[in-house]
């Protein structure tokens, strides 16, 4: 066993018996606490529960080689995943959290109709589970490279784990256990940035230093090939890069396994602030991958230009075996670099191992490395398990519940809940072992449909108050409906051909015109039928006021209005 | 729950919340034209005119997409949480458990 395979089993091994251990020490025993952990959970602690959510494989793993191969255009990636944070804690999180039920389609349900609950609940479950593919297959590839199991060993046993701790505690335990996958994946993320900085700059905050290299970066790509760094619209014209981070940002917003989160917190007030703690959490490391994206690209033109190929440095020939990095057989010298294997470059590297690679490639420590792999393991299991609870809440809590059992006792909730989270991790076992090969689109597809379906149906929900069933339900299916269709017009996934892309938007942006179409189409219908009942505006008036009683100034009495507290919990 | 009579109302009781909500409203919308401006204005629309700007090392345009808009996010949720702590205890809306304290 190499130094690095014993640095990263050590890491690993202890980081998941921290997760062990935190979910038995918060096992639950009632539906409250396993879906929405009693609505009990302190804001720091959702922040960073939320921030390890959020971040998945994607982010961690992914996310900087994206930047540094896409240059100035990475900021889709950058400003899309943290711009949606603004519309959450503006426009959604508030008001969800003083309607504060359980699952998203049940708001859905409750405020537009039961079809329409439905409708919702299969979205949910279509978009969580194609993201889920993508975390299964992250944890895969970080087992098969740093500890030699194969991808179907790697994600059993990433799977195992969760399965226990989800199983165990639902969102209690998920939530705590997130807690401590932050701190390790934040950990990961940021030692080996520093250093690198720190190597490289002399000065160690990567977010101000990385400035110093770009010049010089600049004239590294131009000599090995590639287009220029800093320069805007190099790989996507300006039109598709604005829909796609518009695309990103409200896809975030509409994802239910973020939105589900602000129900967690202790009260309204809790939920504004969680989306800045999480945001903050975020930032760290969304503020560092452009850094960690230009310094390793700087560390690796520089290493391996004009470089001849039996000298190259120790890291390709470890990589090499994964099939990530590939030397071109016919090259002497590397005067070319891709990350494109068509390209036919003298070297063509993988975007996705440049976060993993990173300390090797700039030289750090082998307790580094195994760290690094740790982390990205966090990452990638934080988010499964989050992803997790909404698929088994949607399928037993809206369907299941609402479809068959109407008045199934909380003994029966809770373990039809269990059972439901024990099929959903087997499934996302099958599906990470053999990914479909179009994993990378599919997750693209989640962001579209999250953007094209809920967001609409969910702002109208609550800044509307006459937007009523019909259009909420035509609006999703017409925003569902161009989505789906571009996206298999112009990639090639269910055997269709690809076709080029109308007026430059990509797949990736197309959510934004689907989400606009949902708007449009929403508020048409809504206009044309009759007003929702009664109940169902005083509902919508309920949600925009924090507390459920009134404190008059004058006297400091409390005056209590005319409607109830928020409706009773679990009265299925 | 806390049940006292309806005291002294003059004002008609759907005042209050009208003026609340457009106040939310205002805030919002403010808060949300920041958020536009930065992000799609300086890191997308205008983002070849600042790059002719240059700031330790960082073309101005170029900053502003990969870290100004990220710290400008980060900034405008404070501002609406702190906000709108302000405006619930001007309208008596803020959760506060039975000793008063903020939940």
């Amino acid at each position: 066993m190499s130094q690095i395979q014993t640095w990263t089993t050590v890491f690993i091994v202890l980081s998941f018996g921290t997760y062990i251990f935190i979910a038995w020490r918060s096992r639950v025993h009632e539906t409250d606490s396993f879906w929405v952990a009693r609505h009990g959970i302190p804001t720091v602690a959702n922040g960073a529960a939320i921030a390890a959510d959020w971040m998945s494989a994607a982010s961690f793993i992914s996310m900087a080689g994206l930047i540094a191969f896409l240059g100035s255009d990475g900021s889709i990636y950058l400003m899309g995943w943290t711009g949606g944070y603004v519309l959450l804690a503006l426009l959604l999180a508030p008001y969800l959290r003083k309607w504060g039920k359980y699952t998203v389609p049940e708001f859905v349900g409750e405020r537009y109709n039961e079809s329409v609950r439905t409708v919702a609940a299969i979205a949910a479950i279509l978009i969580s589970y194609t993201y889920i593919v993508g975390q299964m297959n992250g944890g895969g590839i970080v087992f098969s490279r740093f500890l030699g199991i194969g991808i179907t060993g790697g994600v059993m046993i990433a799977a195992v784990i969760i399965l226990i701790y989800a199983v165990l505690g639902g969102m209690k335990s998920i939530t705590w256990t997130q807690v401590a996958q932050y701190t390790v994946l934040i950990t990961a993320y940021l030692i080996p940035a520093v250093a690198v900085a720190q190597l490289i700059t002399g000065i160690p905050i990567p977010q101000v230093s990385f400035g110093q290299i770009l010049a010089e970066l600049n004239a590294l790509s131009a000599d090995l090939g590639l287009s220029n760094y800093t320069e805007a619209f190099t790989e996507r014209p300006m039109i598709d890069i604005f829909l796609v981070t518009m695309a990103l940002m409200i896809g975030t917003a509409g994802l239910p396994h973020v939105i589900i989160r602000f129900y967690t917190t202790k009260s309204v007030r809790g939920s504004r602030y969680s989306a800045f703690w999480a945001l903050l959490f975020i930032a760290l490391l969304y503020t560092t991958a452009p850094a960690v994206g230009a310094f390793t690209k700087f560390n690796l033109l520089e290493g391996v230009k004009g470089t001849s190929v039996d000298a190259l440095p120790q890291w390709i020939e470890n990589w090499a075996s994964t099939g990530l990095v590939s030397v071109n057989p016919d090259a002497e010298t590397i005067g070319s670099v891709s990350n494109d294997a068509a390209a036919g470059a003298d070297l063509t590297v993988n975007n996705d191992i440049l976060v993993l690679a990173s300390p090797e490639i700039a030289g750090l420590p082998a307790p580094i490395i195994g760290l690094v792999a740790a982390g990205g393991l966090a990452a990638a299991m934080s988010t499964a398990a989050g992803l997790l609870l909404v698929i088994s809440s949607s399928a037993s809590h809206d369907l299941y519940f609402r479809r068959f059992r109407k008045h199934a006792d909380d003994r029966e909730r809770l373990l039809v809940g269990r059972i439901a989270m024990a099929v959903a991790v087997v499934a996302a076992v099958l599906a990470g072992i053999e990914p479909p090969a179009f994993v990378a689109q599919v997750v693209a597809f989640a962001f579209g449909l999250a953007a094209a379906s809920f967001f609409p149906a969910l702002i109208l929900g609550i800044f509307w108050k006459r937007c009523n069933a019909a259009g909420a339900a035509a609006g999703m299916l017409a925003g569902l409906a161009l989505t789906i269709t571009y996206m298999v017009h112009t990639l090639e996934v269910f055997g269709t051909s690809a076709n080029d892309h109308i007026l430059n938007i990509s797949p990736e942006g197309i959510g934004t015109i689907g989400a606009l179409v949902n708007f449009i189409v929403a508020i048409a219908v809504s206009k044309l039928t009759s007003p929702p009942p009664k109940h169902i505006e005083e509902m919508v008036e309920n949600i925009r006021y924090p507390a459920v009683t009134r404190r008059t100034a004058d006297t400091g009495a409390v005056a209590t209005e005319e409607r109830p507290d928020r409706p009773e919990e679990g009265s299925g | 729950m806390t049940r006292t009579e309806q005291e002294g109302h003059t004002s008609p009781p759907g005042d209050w919340r009208r003026e609340y909500w457009r106040k939310n409203l205002r805030l919002m919308v403010i808060l949300l034209s920041v958020w536009f401006i930065v992000s799609f204005g300086c890191g997308i629309l205008f983002v070849d005119q600042l790059n002719k700007i240059t700031i330790v090392g960082f073309p101005l345009g170029f900053w502003f997409a990969q870290q100004g808009a990220i710290y400008t996010f980060l900034v405008l949720i404070l501002i609406y949480a702190l906000r709108m702590d302000r405006l619930d205890d001007e309208y008596g809306v803020s959760e506060r458990d039975g000793d008063g304290e903020r939940l």
